[in-house]
């Protein structure tokens, strides 16, 4: 169209591609040639598009080949078969309980053997605040949370943990195993990293199981170890800034091992979370209600505030004596749970008349409130005694009322062998009148399997009397196995 | 004649995209009249239903295209011919219109809901929600950014239908605590007034939630004996002799050779699951499961593989395929196969289709869990659940598990089957070696309910109230059904679904209700198909035909206001004086 520049152009610039000449040469191109092209085009886009080709080509298997497989199949069994000699397995039956004794088997003792540190259960209010409210509840509550399974009871009973414990928002499960397994998942996603300690109890692992993060265990107690891990992250993260700024990190500890007996140094780890922007979830299960001045757990032990502990879980099976557990937080945090907590979101809630009971123990502990640091000062001189024995070995904080009592020459027995020992322990002290039992763990299913102990919790209802008289039976009993073993 | 062949095929169920299905009972003249019935329904709602039938004068009826209606029902005749199918529920296809305004809804609610974020962001509106402390500022989030999204727009929006509190026992009537939210559903205060509504919101299933009679009697007098806690596992100092006893009760009742008992349902299934299978084995679920299966499947560590919700043509499929090709990558075979299926699904209201299951386990050898949380004591003629209403040995299923929460109104859980399972289960149940076990109070609620559903209390309580449940599922079925409510779910499931298509109806639907004094439970995404909001009703024996009414007036009432009554599904005969005479409340 404009024939003058065209012909003036060229000489004044190096040739440029202009659409008019290139739409001209397409035009007068022959047609087998663009075809060609046309062809060559659509074959190399076939290739970038196809996928490449895997060198085992793809097994198709027709329906007789199938029908065969299925035939050839044999499953294992379901569970393994029985043997013909086999004994079926028995525990101990208990008929009456509560206070300070415990009838196991047709046989009375003093119990030191179930977790009911405070004796709450065997207390008449507990029993009378229960009875109370199944007239007005009935027992259970035909439901979730979410559909009308929410009780006043509940509410309050949250209201009233969360101030106990000087947080803002309370959540209440009905079983204490799945408070812990439902609270870890709840925040800790595919990708975040969990810091744990190797000690911990297996609801507890398995919360961790069920959030597929990815786990680091430090050493039990270990702080150094622990500061190793963080130390290792800290390099890691410098590497990947951006993926680091995605990951959550939690360090997961319980306030008093219920594997070990150990209190946790609660204190260092809040500095770590400062210092290394890890948060800290607690489980206070065994710690609530009997470590601290008056029961606090053990943010109160060391004397920190608690507002720096994100989120603290705990269970009521045990100083408060009845079934279920509760998380306790800040609301921003605890109130994610009301979704995310599988074991709150799709449970029944809990029968409204534990829930009451558990409301009267926390009255029993507000209104006294020196029973945890009786409890501590009866740990102390339990652990001094048991200290005596000397074919065994206590573990455990002296403080806290569990004790491990582990056998000190091993030897070369087997675990089998070790755990006949201490079940012969446990048989004649219950002759005695001492209701003890061994720390049961499922072998093969624990991340760290505990060594062998008969577990001792020490708990307030017996008497100076009932106490002095079944410790003697433990040195004595405990002696004469182990002696004739060793 | 064409209208038998038509019902003949529509009685079983359809294709997997789920179309309508007829469940008519009766026979000749009656069918005819459904049928003419159902024209009317069709012509008035036109195309947005499936297969819509039209009557002629002579009474003869001819299916007629409306949309693919006549595929439709070739494609059904010739299912009918591959698989004989139990009598299943009916189940809708979405109307295409609901899908669109759903969709349109949910598109509202997130545009909004994305504003409404920006501004919170940028602090030019205050967010009303909590937000972490300021001593975390520079810790990552411990929520994502738009993580909480859905739950922050558009669940908050519902959020009062759920956790509503009630004072009392979740009977048959229930008191629901009002609550008014000064800053949309932000926080709640209480405003001490107490409403008295019907419960159609309970899992109350046989009535026994309740607060006086010789059961309530009876877990008194074991509270003041045992107390109320245990504080130790069964393996150490937790096994009471009530629970004990409980086992021996519920083996009986169950049929099987042993059982277990535990205190929560929901941990039942989750810490009991990996002691049955482990690395190496594979488990199909069927994709509604509950989320307690799923975590249980989890923990397990086993590999997974999902089948759509109770189609058996389906689940074989998955099975030949994994049996055929083993495990993914060695190509090893399976160590064993286990199918985890529910009795009834809490949210479909479906009933699992169990003989074909066993038919196809008998095939394919692989091991059947059966979840009865919902069914165990709701269904069969005695009341012992799914197994019971199909006639089925309880010996054909290897794992038998069922909560105490629902029927019997109490809580925890079961596993019964073989003496070698149970014993198996004795020895690595996370549950056994470190749960604590059940209060003795909570174990007696259940041993006197179990006895009165045996009959073994000298009363005919447990039989009277199976049969008034079922009764009750029958009549409120039908009338929901008349009213052109969309009903899903098997016909004898006490669980009625009632879908409402979008969340903003299911909200409207359920707060009028309430004023009107009626509480149902509403469910939404994600515990449903992002399409398919919905009302659910659980029955119960203890409601009371008056009580039914008076719920349906409520229903059909607020039903007109929120434009829910546009079923194109017909309906079988109203129910005759003689049928409602049949039983009266005992």
């Amino acid at each position: 169209m404009n024939d003058n520049m065209e012909s003036v152009l060229p000489l004044l610039t190096p040739e440029p591609w202009s659409f008019g000449e290139l739409f001209e040469a397409f035009r007068q191109a022959p047609m087998y040639h663009l075809i060609f092209e046309g062809l060559l085009i659509i074959f190399i886009i076939r290739l970038l598009l196809s996928k490449s080709y895997s060198i085992q080509s793809k097994m198709v298997l027709t329906e007789k080949e199938k029908d065969q497989l299925i035939e050839e199949w044999t499953p294992e069994p379901l569970v393994p078969k029985l043997p013909d000699d086999y004994e079926p397995i028995k525990y101990r039956t208990v008929t009456q309980q509560g206070g300070s004794m415990l009838t196991v088997d047709g046989k009375q003792g003093i119990n030191l053997g179930t977790f009911n540190f405070l004796g709450m259960l065997g207390r008449k209010e507990t029993a009378d605040a229960a009875v109370k409210s199944l007239k007005k509840y009935g027992v259970g509550t035909c439901g979730p949370r979410g559909f009308y399974g929410t009780m006043d009871v509940h509410l309050d009973f949250e209201e009233r943990i969360a101030k106990f414990f000087g947080m803002e928002m309370g959540i209440l499960y009905s079983y204490g195993f799945s408070t812990v397994a439902s609270c870890i998942p709840a925040y800790s996603k595919r990708g975040d990293i969990i810091f744990c300690d190797e000690g911990v109890c297996f609801a507890v692992q398995m919360g961790l199981l069920a959030s597929r993060s990815q786990i680091k265990f430090f050493k039990h107690n270990d702080m150094e170890d622990l500061e190793r891990l963080l130390e290792e992250q800290v390099i890691e993260d410098k590497k990947n800034p951006k993926k680091a700024k995605k990951t959550r990190k939690f360090m997961v500890v319980e306030g008093l091992y219920t594997n070990t007996g150990q209190i946790t140094p609660i204190n260092k780890l809040v500095e770590f979370k400062y210092k290394y922007k890890v948060r800290i979830f607690l489980d206070e299960s065994m710690s609530f209600g009997v470590l601290g001045k008056t029961g606090h757990g053990v943010t109160e032990h060391f004397g920190i505030d608690v507002t720096d502990i994100d989120l603290i879980s705990a269970c009521m099976e045990n100083s408060l004596g009845t079934l279920g557990g509760f998380c306790v937080g800040s609301k921003y945090v605890v109130d994610h749970q009301r979704l995310s907590g599988l074991g709150y979101c799709f449970s029944a809630s809990l029968p409204p008349m534990l829930a009451s009971a558990a409301m009267a123990a926390l009255d029993i502990m507000e209104d006294d409130p020196t029973m945890a640091s009786r409890l501590q000062a009866r740990s102390e001189h339990v652990h001094e005694e048991l200290a005596k024995i000397a074919e065994m070995k206590v573990a455990g904080d002296p403080v806290a009322p569990i004790k491990h009592l582990y056998v000190r020459e091993t030897g070369d027995k087997t675990r089998q062998e070790i755990m006949k020992l201490l079940e012969l322990i446990v048989n004649m002290a219950m002759d005695e009148g001492v209701v003890l039992t061994t720390a049961c763990y499922l072998e093969e299913e624990e991340a760290f399997l505990p060594p062998p102990s008969i577990r001792v919790a020490v708990n307030i209802a017996p008497t100076e009397d009932q106490l002095a008289m079944s410790l003697q039976v433990i040195q004595k009993v405990a002696s004469e196995v182990l002696q004739n073993e060793v | 004649m064409r209208t038998v062949n038509v019902n003949m095929a529509l009685r079983t169920r359809a294709g997997k995209s789920g179309t309508v299905i007829l469940q008519v009972p009766g026979k000749g003249v009656t069918e005819t009249k459904q049928v003419l019935y159902a024209g009317k329904n069709g012509v008035r709602n036109g195309a947005v239903n499936g297969a819509v039938l039209n009557g002629t004068a002579n009474g003869h009826c001819t299916p007629v295209c409306n949309g693919h209606a006549v595929e439709q029902l070739d494609e059904i005749k010739h299912e009918k011919e591959t698989k004989p199918l139990s009598e299943q529920g009916p189940h809708e296809k979405v109307p295409i219109l609901k899908v669109i305004i759903t969709i349109f809804n949910y598109l509202i609610l997130t545009v909004c809901g994305y504003v409404k974020e920006y501004l919170w962001k940028f602090h030019i509106l205050k967010s009303p929600g909590a937000c972490e402390s300021r001593k975390l500022k520079d810790f990552v989030p411990l929520f994502q950014d738009f993580d909480s999204f859905y739950i922050r727009n558009i669940y908050r929006k519902l959020k009062d239908l759920f956790e509503q509190p009630i004072c009392g026992v979740p009977g048959a009537q229930m008191d629901v605590m009002e609550r008014l939210s000064p800053d949309w559903n932000w926080t709640y205060i209480l405003t001490g007034r107490v409403l008295k509504t019907i419960n159609l919101g309970s899992y109350n299933y046989l009535g026994f939630a309740e607060t006086s009679g010789p059961r309530h009697d009876m877990v008194e007098k074991v509270t003041t004996f045992y107390g109320n806690g245990v504080c130790s596992s069964r393996q150490e100092l937790g096994n009471t002799d009530k629970s004990e006893e409980l086992e021996r009760l519920t083996a009986r009742f169950l049929g099987t050779e042993d059982a277990m008992t535990f205190s929560m349902g929901f941990a039942t299934n989750a810490l009991n699951i990996p002691a049955l299978v482990t690395e190496g084995c594979l488990v199909i679920s069927d994709k509604l499961n509950h989320s307690s299966l799923v975590l249980g499947i989890r923990l397990s560590g086993a590999s997974v593989k999902v089948f759509e919700h109770n189609d058996t043509v389906d689940l074989e499929r998955v099975l030949r395929d994994a049996i055929s090709s083993g495990q993914p990558r060695t190509h090893k075979p399976w160590k064993k196969i286990l199918i985890v299926v529910e009795g009834i699904y809490s949210m479909e209201g479906s009933i699992v289709r169990l003989p074909e299951m066993i038919a196809l386990k008998k095939k394919y050898k692989f091991y059947l869990y059966l979840d009865e949380a919902h069914s165990i004591g709701a269904l069969g003629p005695r009341g012992r659940g799914v197994l019971d209403f199909y006639g089925i040995d309880p010996k054909e299923v290897d794992i038998l598990m069922g909560t105490f929460t629902k029927s019997f109104g109490a809580c925890g859980g079961y596993i019964g089957g073989s003496r070698a399972l149970v014993d198996h289960i004795r020895r690595h149940s996370h549950s056994v070696a470190y749960g604590t076990s059940c209060p003795a109070p909570i174990v007696q609620q259940v041993i006197s309910t179990m006895t009165a559903i045996m009959g073994e209390d000298g009363t005919n309580t447990g039989q009277n109230r199976i049969k008034q449940l079922a009764w009750n599922t029958r009549y409120m079925r039908q009338r929901l059904r008349e009213m052109r409510f969309t009903v899903i779910g098997h016909d004898q499931s006490p669980v009625i679904p009632v879908l409402m298509y979008m969340p903003t109806s299911v909200g409207a639907f359920s707060r009028l209700c309430r004023e009107r004094g009626l509480s149902t439970v509403s469910v939404g995404f994600p515990a449903t198909n992002l399409l398919e909001a919905r009302i659910r009703i659980c029955l119960s024996a203890a409601h009371t035909k008056e009580m039914l009414d008076k719920a349906l007036e409520i229903m059909s009432e607020v039903g007109d206001l929120v434009r829910a009554k546009e079923a194109g599904m017909p309906c079988s005969p109203p129910l005759t004086e003689e049928e409602l005479q049949e039983l009266v409340w005992c």
